[in-house]
């Protein structure tokens, strides 16, 4: 697309695709104004989307995804790209200068999502989805609502005889294998960063052992193990061995409220666990247990609600304890979960047969080399930029949950709305 | 209309035209969809296709089209034709990617897309393009009403945006709890020291803003109209009323803390025993120096007390959690501390709540030597030397601490109004002609924040605990009254820090209100909709179904007693449609006759051809993108179904379910989103009230001698797209056993 010849100082750039770069491009474009959307990978959605149910309510994701898509098809002042990241900044509120670099996705927009060039294929990559869960072909459609509905090439096949089959798979020539990498400039007047976070990396929290043992995951994989249309059809099993996990330990603050990791608290992994002992129970009824390794459960207000639901529920019990370590039963792979139970300080060294790391937040552009003027907090969480032309938004700029991170970033959207005011009343003064 | 021009495209790509004969799909939209032009085309999404369809819109004068390819939910950047009424049938999701492959299904898979061709012709001639509600003059003022930390955000950065604002403040001073603060929680990094509130500069930034307008010493004496056109009546305390025109509304009304003589057995109401807007007090009069009690003894040692009244599950008390309280007493501890490091504090907690960067703050209070005990406190008492009896869950024993103060976390209770549960009932028996009743309801009307003279009462409704919000996770402002936004901790409870947020996100949402309002553009969900309803009055019974049921209270009553619909308000779900008992409301673009004629255009084979009908009404929502997902998915489902997306089953009249029965279908079955406490449904009450309806239809249907089963309502999620192809199949061999309808051959 050409983007650099209709954007103006009067654009708004969103960076991220996320349900919170989608929610400040919606809420932008609706009061009438023109955005540019660039995500980094080929489908919006970011990270909520491959959740299988949102606490308190236990709904979907998709469910606001589809209304949230419907809302951009209809709303011709967004301009998506896919496949794009920022690569460079410069300028000031309301003049800005964006480089973008535009990855290959070596299918173009003629592709009708036939799914022909995937079954032409036998080559497969680990599955983005599914957190490499699982495997999928090496040309994919991402998942069942991806947007845009276009088909993936992963890079490996390109040049090898696999791209070919692809290629020749398609009827209507929509696989380009000579597709490069583009870089695009534009100008825009205010950029939102909604960029979203990445798990922290549970193999750095050295005695629990997620690099060692098979039956200690994260708690986003055991998210998608809980879906239906995860990497085991929803059924809850032991990376292990496959048998099924009933008995479920939860730790929390794994690498969270930790000067050795995390500083901060990433808000939603009480929540997430709460959430995720009711999928023990979907998954198992009464023949399941789920135990919840705390330092305080963070049910932060009307979520006390879900919280004493839970509480009620007979399968789950609540241990006062950081666990200090994780060792395994050597002879049937059993996590060993070791400790101090503060509440009466108590000592126990406990077998389970799964544990779920419930990990922390951190902002995904960490360790990104972001403009100069952008504001980071010790933790990286965006703040702002010093000349107030750039605003963070969402889990970018503060650990949130959902309904928290689209209230951000609506207002993210109406202070990227102001400075286009204006730059524009300047432009006509 | 002798300007309209009807015009069908089949597209013949992603291997329909492999599997379905589209010549014979031609024939049947010239012959019986009675269109003007037919086209075929390999490829018709693509800038050849699409051109076609242009130049034939340009040149040929189309005005209404036809697109039988994919889904309508697939490339509608293509497909994309705003100045023409459009229909899609869904040849590709809908029948050749569900119908199973091979010989022995092209028959049925044909039948099948043959009636999808019918239903798209017959759809869009009953279409007309909306035009939209250009208003001559739409007011852009927006009302902020509270004046606390919420209501001035929102009117800050409303008029930071160019638009006025009239703030309405029922004290004297602008500030509300906030301005009663000593400081706030650290907002920044590093996240370590109370700061300075802001209220002041806040206010003289007000003050400096022409473009905000302020009434202090006021309340709302009556809001009417609708997004563009309110009407408030703004009454000062001496008595005199103000008009003020607006366009849209943030009410920003804030909290009052629960109250602490409520908790006797905490020590509320004995001496030295305060809530955290008590501590507030002594802090500001000590302003940096000791903090001395009520008594004038400074205070050597305080203990607060988390959770007071608060994450109560016995009824007693709030239920909730305040989610500022924690963080609101380790500032509390550290105006003690910072003043003189000796001063004992102690913050018995149960579960210690500081989220996020929160977790600095706490680190800091703990190295300023403020200790934390987790302990769940069964008595206070008060008096000159204070006591905390508390089970110490560390240690597992009762113990008893002594102060010189006690600070009681009691919770934010919301000042959202009247509550509608309470109202309505009321309401009723008042217009029943119950005295008593009459009585009551003046009396809650003079409690009512907003004063909304709609039919469906005067405040926002309250959905759990008395916060005025919708509860949608993923949709924080989709409010139930169209053009109003509630921010701050009247939504939910909140601290100051996500109060300033929620008070921008709704100043946004309002603006947002006020533009659309004046070209009548739809708000969320149906964002950019430009089609409304209108009423064939002639016909009109005053039943006032609509209004009642209506979810969003858009519909008023006028002088004569018939429904007035006010666009601005309306949300375009179409509940006010699916409810009207003679059918005289409908949408330029969806009616009971763009339905009902998709209903009579199917073919009904005879009973002899063992071929049933049933046909699926599926909530766009989620029910459609299901079915469409499994289609994707290569799932097999029954050929014998017909699908109508419906906006939401709300929106579904029971004409349809007649038609459709009286037309011979086998079955109905009606899908949508889910209903009850953790509603799914985004039009809030049509997937309850279409189960309601559905529940009444059963004398009906054994009246036309018809089984029960054959009308059916389900819940279904978007998720559910392997368990829709199960409902669908499963209610197919069910009809089966029970039998062709006996209707078939009279329709």
């Amino acid at each position: 697309m050409t983007a650099s010849t209709v954007a103006t100082a009067q654009t708004i750039l969103v960076v991220g695709g996320g349900i919170s770069g989608m929610t400040a491009a919606l809420e932008a474009a609706e009061c009438g104004k023109q955005v540019i959307l660039v995500e980094k990978t080929p489908v919006l959605g970011g990270r909520t989307a491959r959740l299988y149910r949102y606490f308190p309510k236990m709904c979907h994701p998709t469910c606001g995804l589809e209304i949230n898509l419907r809302r951009l098809k209809s709303n011709r002042n967004v301009r998506l790209m896919t496949m794009t990241e920022v690569t460079a900044v410069s300028g000031s509120r309301g003049n800005y200068s964006v480089t973008l670099k535009v990855a290959p996705r070596y299918v173009t927009e003629d592709c009708t999502a036939c799914g022909k060039c995937s079954e032409a294929v036998s080559a497969e990559v680990p599955n983005p989805w599914n957190y490499g869960l699982d495997n999928l072909k090496a040309a994919y459609l991402p998942h069942g609502m991806a947007y845009p509905q276009r088909y993936v090439i992963d890079p490996s096949i390109v040049g090898t005889p696999e791209g070919e089959k692809a290629k020749a798979a398609c009827p209507v020539g929509a696989v380009n294998l000579e597709m490069q990498e583009e870089t695009v400039t534009l100008q825009v007047g205010a950029l939102i960063w909604a960029t979203g976070w990445r798990p922290y990396d549970a193999a750095k929290i050295q005695p629990y052992g997620y690099d060692r043992f098979p039956n200690v995951v994260t708690s986003l994989e055991f998210e998608r193990m809980a879906d239906p249309h995860g990497p085991t059809g929803g059924k809850i099993l032991r990376p292990g061995d496959g048998k099924e996990a009933k008995n479920v330990a939860f730790i929390q603050c794994a690498g969270s409220r930790d000067e050795n990791h995390l500083r901060h608290c990433s808000r939603i992994c009480c929540m997430a666990s709460l959430k995720q002992t009711q999928y023990v129970r979907e998954a198992f009824g009464d023949q399941g247990k789920s135990t919840v390794y705390y330092i305080d459960i963070r049910a932060i207000d009307r979520f006390e609600d879900f919280y004493q639901m839970v509480q009620k529920d007979a399968t789950v019990s609540f241990v006062k304890s950081k666990v200090a370590r994780i060792a395994e039963n050597k002879e049937n792979g059993n996590p060993i979960l070791h400790g101090v139970d503060t509440e009466g300080y108590k000592r126990y060294a406990t077998e389970h047969d799964l544990v779920v790391l419930a990990v922390g937040m951190e902002p995904e552009i960490t360790g990104v080399k972001l403009p100069d003027d952008v504001i980071l907090d010790s933790s990286n969480f965006i703040e702002g930029s010093k000349d107030m032309g750039m605003f963070g938004a969402g889990a970018a700029s503060s650990p949130l949950d959902v309904n928290r991170a689209v209230q951000s970033a609506t207002a993210a959207s109406l202070r990227a709305i102001q400075v286009i005011h204006k730059s524009a009343s300047t432009e006509a003064a | 209309m002798a300007d309209n021009k009807f015009a069908a495209y089949i597209c013949s790509g992603c291997g329909i035209g492999d599997a379905i004969k589209v010549p014979q799909l031609e024939n049947i939209a010239k012959k019986e969809g009675k269109m003007a032009i037919i086209k075929s085309h390999h490829f018709l999404c693509n800038a050849e296709g699409v051109q076609m369809i242009n130049d034939d819109i340009e040149k040929e004068g189309v005005t209404h089209v036809c697109i039988a390819a994919c889904s309508r939910r697939a490339k509608t950047e293509a497909f994309h034709f705003p100045t023409v009424a459009m229909s899609r049938a869904n040849l590709r999701e809908g029948v050749l990617w569900v119908v199973a492959a091979g010989k022995d299904h092209d028959e049925v898979r044909q039948e099948m897309a043959a009636d999808y061709v019918r239903m798209g012709c017959a759809e869009v001639k009953k279409m007309t393009q909306p035009s939209g509600n250009v208003k001559e003059s739409s007011n852009k003022r927006i009302l902020v009403v509270g004046g606390g930390m919420s209501g001035m955000t929102a009117a800050l950065e409303i008029a930071e945006t160019g638009y006025e604002v009239v703030l309405v403040e029922k004290t004297g001073a602008l500030g509300g709890m906030a301005a009663k603060l000593y400081k706030r929680q650290p907002f920044k990094d590093p996240y370590a020291e109370a700061q300075d509130t802001g209220v002041a500069e806040m206010v003289a930034r007000i003050a400096a803003t022409p473009l905000i307008k302020v009434h202090l010493n006021a309340t709302i004496g009556e809001t009417a109209g609708a997004p563009g056109r309110f009407v408030i009546q703004v009454a000062q305390e001496s008595g005199s009323v103000t008009e003020e025109t607006v366009g849209a509304i943030v009410q920003a009304t804030g909290f009052t803390t629960y109250d602490m003589a409520k908790l006797p057995e905490l020590g509320g109401g004995q001496p030295n025993v305060v809530d955290q807007a008590g501590l507030e007090a002594l802090a500001r009069q000590a302003n940096g120096g000791a903090i001395k009690r009520a008594d004038g003894k400074e205070v050597k040692s305080v203990v607060f007390v988390q959770c007071a009244g608060q994450r109560d599950d016995t009824g007693t008390h709030l239920s909730y959690c305040s989610g500022h309280c924690c963080g609101t007493s380790i500032k509390q501890a550290t105006y003690f501390k910072d003043q003189n490091p000796d001063i004992d504090t102690v913050v018995m907690y149960q579960d210690l709540r500081v989220p996020g960067m929160g977790e600095d703050f706490y680190r800091s209070a703990q190295q300023k030597g403020v200790i934390f005990t987790k302990g769940k406190a069964s008595k206070v008492t008060g008096g000159d030397s204070c006591n905390v009896t508390f089970r110490d869950l560390i240690l597992d024993e009762e113990n008893t601490i002594p102060a010189d103060l006690v600070v009681l976390a009691t919770g934010q209770v919301p000042n959202a109004g009247v509550d509608l549960e309470a109202w309505n009932p009321v309401v009723t028996a008042a217009e029943g002609g119950d005295e008593a009743a009459k009585v009551q309801r003046d009396a809650m009307r003079t409690t009512s924040v907003l004063k909304l003279d709609y039919r469906q009462g005067p405040d926002m409704p309250q959905f759990k605990h008395g916060f005025a919000d919708s509860h949608f996770i993923c949709f924080p402002y989709e409010t139930r009254r169209t053009g109003i936004y509630a921010a701050g901790p009247v939504r939910r409870p909140m601290d100051i820090a996500q109060a300033t947020d929620d008070a921008t996100g709704a100043a946004l949402k309002a603006i947002q209100a006020v533009e659309n309002a004046a070209v009548g553009r739809a708000a969320h969900p149906r964002s950019g909709d430009l089609s409304f309803p209108t009423a064939r009055l002639e016909g009109c019974t005053q039943c006032k179904r609509c209004t009642v049921e209506c979810p969003f209270g858009a519909i008023d009553e006028d002088e004569r007693r018939f429904p007035k619909f006010n666009e601005e308000r309306c949300r375009r779900c179409g509940t006010c449609m699916g409810a009207c008992p003679v059918r005289v409301i409908s949408f330029e673009n969806y009616s009971v006759d763009t339905v009902g004629s998709q209903v009579k255009a199917v073919e009904v084979p005879d009973e002899d051809e063992e071929k049933p009908r049933i046909l699926v009404l599926a909530c766009e929502n989620d029910a459609y993108p299901a079915l469409d997902m499994a289609g994707l998915a290569r799932m097999n489902y029954s050929a014998f179904v017909r699908v109508i997306p419906v906006r939401c089953l709300g929106s579904v009249n029971t004409i349809w379910i007649s038609d459709a029965l009286n037309s011979g279908y086998d079955g109905v079955m009606m899908m949508g989103c889910k209903k009850g406490d953790d509603y799914q449904c985004h039009f809030v009450k049509g997937s309850e009230l279409a189960h309601y309806r559905m529940s009444k239809i059963g004398d009906t249907l054994k009246q036309l001698g018809l089984e029960e089963e054959r009308v059916q309502t389900l819940e279904v999620a978007i998720t559910d797209s392997a368990r829709v192809v199960k409902l669908i199949n499963d209610y197919v061999a069910e009809l089966d056993k029970i039998g062709p309808s006996p209707l078939k051959g009279f329709g």
